[in-house]
């Protein structure tokens, strides 16, 4: 007698993609102030990159365009560094995009307590329905991350063109960009799973008797 | 020839603590339920049929006494075995279908077979044959809102059967369905509990269960008030031809 209980992941996506797809609209909402909040890093780290990418070109003027534009650069120095108003502008929209991203899957979890106790019932583990969450929450940040980070890079790419001319199309720092849609892309996921761990647990709490339950 | 008893309840009582006040809702059940029989737990509102249902289900725990499944007391079961006991022994029916919105008829269906570790391609076969069993081979692409209450209940009946459990429990089966359709759910339940020898548990107030139990357990004010076997039941109740 097999004592097993399995979830295999293949079936786990599939279940975690058709969650999204049939709640698609609501999944757009919750995702859209991620791709903001990811779009607004990027854009900050990209427009410093760029900056930087003018700086290491060697050429004196870059020096006169970057403080015209607004950086804070002295003559001698050689890297672009973020100023402490930028850092917390960014970090205080990454967390109010964290508490929306909390308050959206605790309705979620809320709305499908049925179907959760239902599942349950059928003998599944309470660590399947983390996974259930957990697996939506990835596919929503990556591919709000991957928006944000595009979206972040374009507007960086047209605002520095303004400000700091069309070298910065010769001196193009894809190293630099390259690695600020990593960071970027990184962060997004991360805050969407951190919003989701308490609201899993809660889900994964439930008692099966709740799929009982004919009111709510 | 020995029966064997399946579900043995011994001395249950449940209370609810409601804050200010505790509902003695559950008042001493004993009882002893022999495998393969068709039972009808009835009862009025409030009067524990509910309660007692989700102790013998596994889905709660008694505040004293005990329940116990193939002579297991499930009370000491650990949350994996008592995952895989509602897996592979016990299917359930509720009243509200509970079928999975996202999922069609046939991965609903294929769903506790998933859990049991059952592969792809025979969990599918199996499905298959279930919903051809319950009259749904065609719909088994559709999704619940694109079936009858009538024909969703029917999935879940064929879900309930999909691991071949040893008991299935019935919440109340035909409470959202209309006579007719709640006539051809007792029939179909009443068909397969026969034909894989499951013994049927169903928590119920509707009288149209009666004509097909093998046995009637009265519930009222948490207490066992009679049990009835069949050849007791007297039943006249009109009918739609």
């Amino acid at each position: 007698m097999k004592r097993l209980i399995a979830l295999p992941l293949k079936k786990s996506l599939e279940i975690a993609f058709q969650s999204i797809r049939v709640r698609f609209f609501r999944s757009l909402v919750t995702t859209t102030s991620l791709v903001l909040a990811v779009a607004f890093l990027c854009f900050m780290r990209c427009c410093n990159d760029f900056a930087q990418a003018l700086l290491n070109a060697g050429d004196i003027s870059a020096y006169q365009t970057l403080i015209k534009a607004g950086y804070d650069v002295g003559f001698g120095s050689d890297v672009i560094i973020a100023s402490a108003k930028q850092r917390w502008i960014v970090t205080l929209s990454l967390l109010v995009c964290i508490v929306g991203i909390i308050n959206a899957q605790l309705m979620s979890v809320t709305e499908r307590f049925r179907e959760i106790g239902t599942m349950k019932c059928l003998g599944a583990l309470d660590r399947f329905i983390v996974r259930l969450f957990v697996l939506e929450a990835l596919m929503q940040g990556l591919a709000g991350s991957l928006i944000g980070a595009v979206l972040g890079v374009l507007t960086a790419l047209i605002s520095s063109s303004f400000n700091l001319g069309a070298g910065i199309f010769q001196a193009f720092p894809w190293g630099l960009i390259g690695w600020s849609i990593l960071i970027s892309m990184l962060i997004g996921t991360g805050l969407s799973l951190a919003g989701v761990i308490y609201p899993a647990i809660l889900a994964a709490r439930m008692q099966p008797v709740e799929a009982m339950r004919l009111e709510q | 020839m020995t029966e064997k008893i399946i579900v043995r309840v011994s001395g249950v009582t449940k209370d609810f603590d409601l804050g200010k006040i505790v509902v003695n809702v559950l008042k001493g059940i004993d009882l002893e339920i022999v495998e393969g029989k068709y039972l009808s737990i009835m009862g009025p509102s409030g009067s524990g049929k509910s309660t007692l249902f989700n102790m013998i289900g596994g889905l709660d725990k008694p505040t004293s006494g005990k329940v116990f499944i193939d002579e297991v007391d499930i009370a000491q079961l650990d949350a994996y075995e008592l995952a895989w006991l509602r897996c592979r022994k016990i299917g359930y029916i509720f009243q509200t279908f509970n079928l999975i919105p996202v999922m069609t008829a046939l991965e609903n269906v294929t769903l506790p077979m998933t859990f049991a570790g059952v592969a792809n391609d025979d969990a599918i076969e199996q499905g298959m044959a279930l919903l051809r069993q319950v009259g749904l081979e065609g719909r088994h692409a559709h999704k619940p809102t694109e079936l009858s209450g009538g024909q969703q209940q029917r999935v879940a009946v064929a879900r309930a059967l999909a691991n071949s459990p040893a008991i299935v429990l019935a919440d109340e089966p035909t409470g959202n369905l209309d006579l007719k359709t709640g006539e051809d759910i007792i029939d179909l339940l009443k068909e397969l509990s026969s034909e894989r020898k499951v013994t049927v548990i169903s928590a119920t107030h509707d009288y149209k269960m009666l004509n097909v139990s093998d046995q009637v357990i009265w519930i009222r004010d948490g207490r066992v008030e009679k049990i009835q076997e069949r050849s007791e039941l007297e039943i006249s109740t009109g009918g739609l031809e």
